[in-house]
């Protein structure tokens, strides 16, 4: 648990920071049956991003990253639209539009497991390529669509309880039983940490990868529903952009490494809360919203910099410890001696 | 004595085989469009596909250095989003002139890609972090200066940039396109017969025999992200003469059309193999999509970009057969 | 005698890792025009010695002296430039780059600034006609074999007047042709007066081109000899060394082993081991004798189906059987504990009960996890056992020293119960006490029907345990020993020496 002090303490320093410049930040009232505050509001448009990020977890847990996350955002909100603008039952809309992502995140999960396309490379096909095909499906439009159960998804009410945040606790539920209950967390860390012991141990990684990029676009598409369900709209252009680089950031703030192994979903969840708070704060305090950027390259780098071992090592050697040689700089001469 | 002649498959030389497929690709194009659309088979066409796609061009150059090395560099779109603000804060804010403020875009954009450069290199963080990071920054930069666009209203700028060079036969190109076919001659020489330039595709080779060979392979790789970072600023100013303004939301999504363009060019994105003259091929088929897109009328532009993603998958699909094979 | 004037002198050589003494008080020798060959178990330090005198490390104690001038290289590049070369046995040259740019990168001819790329060509053609090649230098040197890549470095290493060339396991991935023709250049460049230290696991080899030999072991000096003044007996004696004190043997009685239950009968694997046959009969344990680089590893990894056999069949228990995947032989309860704990088994960042219930595991698949009580159970059950200290099953196995991370291994297989065991060097690197545990647990094991592949670079440990003794040689396997009174280690290494073709 020492690895989620970090963002524990950050998030809480940030709340506090909210508490300073509107006092009334964490109230949270119940009006016509509904819940309202802040921190509501931050879970409740936070939610398309732990929903990405979840999926992304896994994803770079196994030692992968997916950038087609934002597009695939993009194409399960406009199918579903386009769906229920022509007339179709909500829950065709939302089994096709969720059918497709499986789909989509299966041919990515096939080049990088089946064809051995690195990662990145592999879901920047689908990056480039998801956004036309979100803008063909909605016909270049913004697809507007009036239906009060589609709009259930991202703007509705449970039992006082925005809808929206309800679909997260339950997809971080269905994470959670299958990686932590079932065997599938143990055997992702595993090919993550170490992918040819794993496949001496006799673990398939195939199919587990790509179960894994399948199970991120699928997370994606629910996003996408929800984004597009909270705007009544699908944008095939902007909707989820940039969504996968804030969820990457979520992953690693969280504590997983992008170098795969060890995951945490409590650490995930953590940090795309505080990419949600962060843009909120800025908002409350008065800061122009736009320098939102700035404050996440700042803690992209002192992440990755804190992360990286040969970051500490020349720290440690500036604060005078005995100069011993790096394993980063012994690493760079292994030759085989 | 005897001597051996060994090994040596006889092939049309391998590595010249995927700019020689991108080549192809583009004639096949040109003709195809030549044969459907009134029009489309003169030389201004393709000279239009430059004059537009110019910044692209000297961007995808940097690129190119930085995937030769085995890296990869987000942030050029938003470097170049940032240089157009800058230029046009300063010449229509404090009324700078251009002279000033082009040379101050360009440290900037090569300072930005040292910082990276370094960052990658002394710390050992993925290249794809390190400039995702220099992404946002350069955006976040771009909105703290402004959230608008802001026109560019320099008498010497805009003078220049509506300038038309014309050539025989009624054939025009803008200054910008000489811009980036110097900067395309001068990175290939550099490429081609420069001790960096070897040094670029050895580190891209193998990073560890470039080292054990005793070549400044750290060196190397900072200067490649500071090159990529002068070309991001240099496509700016290019961006900033074609749309006479400074807007945070310019050169959206750049980097995916430069990685793109180097991909298609041929050069493998693992790294230490591929040409400029590809890259300036992948631009133009790029380009030329665009403007088959613009001809067929009913087609509409968001096919571009599946266009695109399909030429990557095929070039992607290629490029791992490729290693396959010579791996055995 | 007429001696020629040692070209380098390396003495008093003393070299210390935390923990290990590598090297201490080793002396080396070249002489001008000489082939040496550098001799040495695993973990003798002929890496660390050739580390030392080429810069990549610093040496604790001692001195070098390169044509009488104490030298002290701090990285290769600077040992290059003072006339020491080295050629690695992966070749490291960028393959993407043509012939000539690898053996000139970084000194290549320039005019005003600019690469002369004819002059380039026609200096790298020179250097390569004096190893009597000719190659299109222009080419990508991927274009090329290994062996011809293995020359372009070579050329590179002799472009800077080399007066010292290190040659490291130059042939480990070379066939016959090949080593003939490496050894013909081999033998032009000692004409030209340089020396030359080569490191191989081949015996052959070293027989066939060296003039001298410095033997390790242990990171001590066994001593120089003119190769053709020892014979290989003596060799093999001096580099694996005898253990004073005769262990009593683990397996008193003769057993008869009729019940055969893995027959691989001519399988192969080009590169990797010449065709063999071998049956392991239940209960039985077969010990591997061969040194190092002998394809005792690649047998236990087509026999796991690590890698695919190019040749052969497998029949377990009678039937034919398929071993394309490790899983696949994982259903034929085949375990494999492999030579490199760190990369080949353990996952360092996975607790001690999830690294041991790891294969059992992959074998449920994902869905059907292992309950947790049994988990516990028999995590805990293996922790007593095989005494794994510290005994907390939520210990990161990154934590653990070298001979629990290698009881965690054995473990994890030992829950499957496998009918056959494959052990490769278990013993390695390893204490003392835990050596013993695991020798006693092989046997254990044999007693209760389990066959047991046993590879060890120990002779005395090998005769130890096994029933039958299985000798390779230079990636053959030469012959099939009963393990009677009558074997002894001594009569094991005539065998490794002589390929089991002398009595």
């Amino acid at each position: 648990m020492r690895r989620l002090l970090w963002p524990v303490v950050v998030l809480v320093l940030l709340l506090a920071l909210n508490v300073f410049f509107s006092p009334g930040f964490f109230s949270i009232q119940v009006r016509d049956g509904h819940l309202y505050g802040s921190l509501i509001d931050i879970l409740r448009f936070g939610a398309p991003l732990i929903l990405v990020s979840l999926g992304m977890t896994l994803v770079i847990a196994t030692g992968g990253i997916d950038l087609s996350v934002g597009s695939v955002v993009a194409i399960s909100g406009a199918l579903a639209c386009l769906q229920i603008s022509q007339g179709a039952s909500l829950f065709t809309a939302v089994a096709l539009a969720l059918g497709l992502s499986l789909v989509l995140g299966a041919w990515n999960g096939f080049l990088v497991a089946g064809i051995g396309i690195q990662p990145i490379i592999a879901t920047l096909i689908l990056m480039v390529a998801g956004r036309g095909l979100a803008q063909l499906i909605t016909d270049g439009q913004i697809i507007t669509v009036n239906s009060p159960a589609y709009k259930v998804i991202g703007g509705g009410y449970w039992l006082t309880v925005p809808f929206g945040i309800l679909i997260v606790l339950a997809v971080l539920a269905v994470t959670a039983f299958l990686t932590r209950r079932l065997a599938l967390g143990m055997l992702i860390e595993s090919v993550g940490g170490n992918a040819e012991a794993s496949r001496l141990a006799g673990i398939r990684a195939r199919g587990i990868i790509i179960m894994v990029y399948a199970f991120a676009a699928l997370c994606a598409g629910v996003a996408g529903l929800m984004i597009s369900s909270n705007v009544s709209s699908a944008d095939g252009n902007n909707a989820g952009l940039w969504i996968e680089l804030d969820a990457i950031l979520a992953v690693v703030i969280g504590g997983t490494a992008l170098s795969g192994g060890r995951f945490s979903l409590g650490g995930t969840v953590l940090g795309a809360l505080i990419i949600q708070t962060l843009t909120t704060t800025i908002y409350s305090i008065g800061v122009p919203p736009e320098t939102t950027l700035l404050f996440k390259a700042l803690v992209v780098t002192a992440v990755c910099l804190i992360q990286s071992p040969s970051f500490r090592a020349k720290a440690l050697r500036r604060r005078g410890r005995a100069a011993v040689p790096g394993p980063a700089s012994e690493e760079k001469v292994r030759v085989s001696l | 004595m005897s001597t051996l002649t060994l090994g040596g498959r006889t092939a049309v030389p391998a590595k010249y085989l995927p700019v020689l497929v991108t080549g192809c690709l583009f004639v096949a194009m040109f003709a195809v469009g030549g044969f459907r659309y009134e029009g489309f088979a003169s030389g201004q066409v393709i000279l239009n596909v430059f004059i537009d796609n110019a910044f692209l061009l000297v961007v995808a150059v940097g690129m190119t250095f930085v995937i030769l090395t085995g890296g990869i560099d987000l942030s050029v779109g938003s470097v170049v989003a940032l240089s157009t603000m800058i230029s046009a804060s300063l010449m229509e804010g404090p009324g700078w002139p251009p002279y000033l403020v082009i040379p101050l875009v360009l440290a900037i954009g090569s300072g930005l890609g040292l910082v990276m450069g370094y960052i990658v290199h002394a710390f050992d963080i993925q290249p794809f972090i390190v400039t995702l990071a220099g992404m946002f920054l350069a955006r976040g930069l771009c909105y703290t200066i402004g959230t608008d666009s802001i026109p560019i209203r320099d008498p010497t700028f805009t003078a220049f940039a509506q300038t038309r060079i014309d050539l025989f036969a009624d054939l025009w190109i803008s200054p910008s396109v000489v811009i980036a076919v110097v900067v395309v001659v001068v990175a290939a020489y550099v490429l081609h017969y420069t001790r960096f330039g070897r040094s670029v595709y050895a580190a891209g080779g193998s990073e560890q025999s470039a080292l054990l060979m005793g070549l400044p392979v750290g060196r190397t790789k900072i200067t490649v992200y500071t090159v990529s970072g002068f070309c991001s600023a240099l496509g700016g100013v290019l961006l900033s003469f074609y749309m006479l303004s400074g807007y945070g939301l310019h050169a959206a999504g750049m980097e995916l059309d430069a990685i793109a363009a180097v991909v298609i060019g041929g050069t493998l994105l693992t790294g230490g193999s591929g040409f400029l003259f590809g890259t300036v091929l992948g631009v133009l088929v790029l380009g030329l999509i665009q403007t088959i897109i613009i001809f067929e009328g009913t087609l509409l532009s968001w096919w571009t970009k599946i266009f695109i993603g399909m030429l990557l998958f095929v070039f992607i699909l290629l490029q791992r057969l490729f290693s396959a094979r010579s791996r055995r | 005698m007429d001696v020629p004037v040692p070209v380098l002198t390396m003495r008093g050589i003393g070299k210390q890792f935390p923990g290990v003494k590598a090297l201490d008080g080793v002396d080396l020798r070249l002489l001008p025009g000489e082939v040496h060959a550098l001799m040495g178990e695993n973990g003798a330090g002929k890496s660390t010695l050739i580390k030392v005198l080429t810069g990549v490390h610093p040496a604790d104690a001692g001195t070098i002296e390169l044509a009488g001038a104490p030298v002290a290289f701090g990285s290769p590049l600077e040992a290059q430039q003072a006339g020491i070369s080295t050629v690695y046995q992966e070749v490291n040259l960028c393959t993407n780059l043509s012939v000539a740019e690898n053996i000139l990168l970084g000194r290549e001819p320039r005019r005003w600034g600019r690469i002369d790329w004819k002059r380039m060509r026609a200096r790298a053609g020179e250097l390569l006609s004096r190893l009597e090649l000719s190659l299109d230098v222009s080419a990508p040197l991927s274009t090329y074999s290994l062996a011809i890549q293995q020359m372009v470095a070579i050329a590179r290493a002799i472009d800077v007047d080399a007066r010292v060339l290190i040659l490291d396991e130059p042939t480990s991935s070379l066939d016959a042709d090949e080593v003939l023709q490496l050894f013909r250049v081999m033998r032009r460049l000692k004409e030209e007066g340089i020396a030359i230290l080569f490191v191989s696991h081949f015996l052959d080899q070293v027989y066939e081109i060296s003039d001298r030999m410095t033997i390790l072991r242990n990171g001590r000096l066994v001593g120089e000899f003119m190769t053709e003044r020892l014979p290989q007996v003596e060799l093999v004696a001096k580099m694996i060394g005898q253990e004073l004190a005769a262990l009593e043997r683990l397996h008193g009685e003769a057993k008869v082993f009729d019940r055969p239950l893995i027959e691989a009968r001519g399988l192969g694997r080009a590169g990797a081991i010449e065709p063999f046959s071998l049956t392991v009969h239940e209960g039985e344990v077969v010990g591997l004798a061969g040194l190092l680089g002998s394809g005792r590893t690649e047998i236990a990894r087509l026999l796991f189906g690590a890698d695919h056999a190019g040749t052969g069949e497998i029949t377990v228990s009678g039937s034919p059987a398929s071993l394309r995947t490790p899983r696949a032989a994982m259903t034929h309860k085949i375990a494999f504990c492999s030579e490199n704990r760190k990369e080949d088994g353990l996952i360092p960042d996975l607790t001690v009960r999830e690294n041991i219930i790891l294969a059992l595991q992959a074998t449920r698949g994902w869905t059907r996890p292992v309950p947790r009580e049994q988990q516990d159970e028999l995590v805990g059950r293996y922790i007593k056992a095989l005494k794994i200290s510290p005994p907390n099953p939520e210990h990161l196995v990154r934590n653990l020293s070298g001979g629990n991370q290698q009881k965690v291994v054995l473990a994890r297989w030992l829950i499957l119960e496998p009918r056959l065991l494959i052990l490769d060097e278990p013993t390695r690197g390893i204490d003392v006490g835990a050596k013993t545990e695991i020798q006693r647990l092989v046997a254990e094991l044999s007693d209760g029907g389990v066959a047991v592949l046993f590879i060890s670079a120990e002779l005395e440990e090998v005769l130890r345990l096994s029933h039958k003794v299985e000798v390779l040689r230079d990636r053959r396997l030469v012959a099939e020993l009963p393990n009677d009174e009558a074997l002894t280690s001594d009569v094991l290494m005539e065998t490794i020496a002589s390929g089991g073709r002398a009595e």
